[in-house]
């Protein structure tokens, strides 16, 4: 592998380590702070992506147009539909036992894909990047590199930035760590923690659509989707340690470059690759790199 | 309480060994497959219904079994049972007893995941690499006989009732089993494990052994379906169908050996009913939506399952003396994650 070569994977590594972090970081908070094992977290991404492919046109002609349209209108959607699935259906789960919420969100899981099915059908769809975001760049003299995965990584980036600050240095983010640590002492304090969870919850839905959106044009959109990237965020979560945001963005860039350079090095193992790493780091760290308080 | 029971599990046998003289060719394949997917079923059960270990990768064991069925049986002519049988319940026990080494020293949410990640690493095996035949999986060349040709696999009755004696010698044994000593212990390291270790048991062999117990099972239930489908691929042991089992033994009521088996039929024949076209016409190819409503549906209104139906409704007759019994739930229910 020549320089070029590992530097150019090197930031394809960035780009899709720091979008598995977003959709994972989504599935992480509600774990972390609700106890809900969220099965249908991966049927977000799904919607996203599709958003990307069906919502376009009706919203700006196609993706590429009305790029920044399809984005509000898509984010709008989505944290409407977090709001709604929070009151229907999550909102009896945190109960429950991980066992029926692992029943009840797989239900999920196939009332979305057929939706999809029956909304958008199941063939295979390419969507195009905005044209002022496509074309490539050239990185010093020895590559050039296509700018709209380097958009992506850069508004992965300023996101994750963002939620470390809401997490760390906001009201909001305080109230949200004081009540998974202990629902009835937040409730007691005056702070309505069912709201809290609702929005909460409509945040990590937002963010899961978001990330499948902008991977739209770089991971084509397909049936299933949704499903291959809820398990290679278990793993990102699990690696990183359950609730734990800073887990989450070590572990996701971690896998980014096992998978990438995995597919360059060694393309028969590229699938096994991921899991024997997750298989190794439990068995040092059986609670993940970071266990959460 | 408890004759009622042992009164529905026999009537259910009993229900089992007479139905080819009252169904059809197709009625008969149904209730095979389902029977399979019942000893599946009840494989899992072993370990998050009596152990509380919650397990994400038994299709692992059931693929393992299958595949073991088609490599193993030779290029020209048919194997023999007696040895093919043992050799691919041993292929899946030894792949769950190094899953199991492994994954045990992991708890709860990390446990789940790390089975997962083991089935996800054999369904890469098979589907990647040359052994396995990719996606498009493998045939069975020759199914196997028994003793000469005493028994004919390949007829749908003689297979039907190799697998009724499969399923109730798995179902007899878990019962013998879960009574013994070994059980009892299961049972106590599912309500509290720190308690069990505090009177003196070493847990992890427990566990250990019971996951290989399993695995085993499973690799028969795939064993069985390799011969009746005479046919093999990556889905079986893909983590949609790790999920279906756990579907299943969560449906029927966790927690009972009877509600592995309910679960089985009542998952396979909601399937059934959302794929026919007859009720559905051209609706039918989407029968994933009624299926995951109905699953949703079950969750809301059945928190224990089909099993716990007749005492819900007990409860809800007897109005607010039946609070007693709800309380009680809690205290055995057990931590599942």
């Amino acid at each position: 592998m020549d320089l070029t070569t590992f530097l150019i994977q090197c930031l394809n590594a960035l780009q899709y380590g720091l979008l598995l972090f977003l959709v994972a970081s989504g599935l992480t908070l509600i774990f972390g702070i609700m106890g809900v094992i969220n099965l249908a977290h991966g049927s977000f991404y799904m919607i996203g992506a599709y958003m990307a492919y069906a919502l376009a046109p009706i919203v700006g002609g196609t993706f590429s147009g009305g790029f920044f349209a399809t984005l509000a209108v898509g984010l709008v959607l989505a944290v409407l539909l977090g709001y709604v699935l929070e009151w229907a259906f999550f909102s009896f789960l945190y109960e429950r036992d991980h066992l029926q919420q692992v029943l009840m969100t797989y239900g999920l899981i196939l009332v979305f894909e057929e939706l999809r099915s029956l909304l958008v059908g199941d063939d295979v769809h390419g969507v195009q990047a905005p044209d002022f975001l496509a074309g490539t760049l050239p990185l010093g003299e020895l590559m050039t590199y296509p700018v709209y995965r380097l958009f992506i990584s850069g508004v992965c980036l300023v996101l994750a930035l963002a939620m470390y600050f809401v997490f760390t240095r906001t009201r909001l983010g305080m109230m949200i760590r004081a009540g998974s640590a202990n629902r009835e002492m937040v409730q007691s304090l005056g702070i309505d923690i069912k709201f809290l969870y609702r929005v909460v919850f409509a945040a990590g839905v937002a963010i899961a659509v978001f990330a499948g959106m902008i991977a739209a044009p770089v991971s084509s959109v397909y049936p299933g989707m949704g499903n291959t990237v809820l398990i290679i965020c278990f793993v990102v979560v699990v690696i990183g340690g359950i609730g734990s945001i800073r887990g989450a963005l070590l572990a996701a860039l971690l896998i980014g470059v096992v998978d990438t350079f995995g597919k360059v090095l060694l393309p028969q193992a590229s699938g096994v690759l991921v899991y024997v790493l997750m298989a190794l780091i439990l068995l040092v760290k059986p609670d993940g790199l970071f266990k959460a308080g | 309480m408890k004759s009622s029971k042992f009164f529905f599990v026999a009537a259910a046998f009993v229900l089992l060994a007479l139905w080819p003289l009252m169904a059809g060719q197709y009625g008969v394949d149904l209730v095979t497959k389902i029977m399979v997917f019942a000893i599946f079923a009840l494989s899992l059960e072993l370990l998050v219904g009596s152990t509380g270990l919650v397990c994400f990768g038994q299709a692992a064991f059931f693929g393992i079994g299958a595949y073991a069925t088609v490599l193993l049986t030779p290029q020209d002519g048919a194997p023999s049972l007696l040895w093919l049988l043992p050799a691919c319940v041993l292929a899946a026990a030894l792949y769950a007893l190094l899953v199991g080494a492994l994954s045990l020293r992991t708890k709860g949410v990390y446990f789940i995941m790390v089975t997962l990640a083991f089935a996800q690493m054999a369904y890469y095996v098979v589907h990647d690499t040359p052994l396995g035949g990719g996606t498009d999986g493998i045939y069975l060349m020759a199914k196997p006989v028994v003793l000469g040709t005493l028994l004919d696999l390949d007829k749908p009755m003689a297979f039907y009732g190799f697998t009724l004696a499969c399923l109730t010698a798995v179902f007899g044994f878990l019962t013998l089993l879960l009574r013994s000593r070994f059980g009892r212990a299961l049972a106590g390291i599912r309500v509290n494990e720190q308690r069990m270790r505090a009177t003196g048991f070493s847990t992890y062999p427990y566990k250990l052994a019971a996951f290989v117990i399993s695995g085993g099972m499973a690799g028969l239930a795939g064993f069985l379906f390799a011969v009746k489908d005479g046919f093999v691929n990556p889905e079986l042991i893909s983590w949609h169908l790790s999920g279906e089992v756990l579907i299943m033994i969560i449906l029927g009521g966790l927690g009972h050996l009877r509600g592995a088996l309910i679960g089985a039929f009542a998952f396979a024949l909601l399937q059934e009913f959302f794929k026919s076209e007859a009720i559905f016409g051209e609706f039918a190819k989407h029968w994933h939506l009624g299926l995951g409503l109905s699953i949703i549906a079950c969750v809301a209104l059945l928190p224990r399952g089909l099993v716990g139906v007749p005492e819900q409704v007990i409860t809800r007759l007897r109005g607010r003396s039946g609070r007693v019994r709800d309380d009680s739930v809690v205290e055995v229910s057990h931590e599942s994650v």
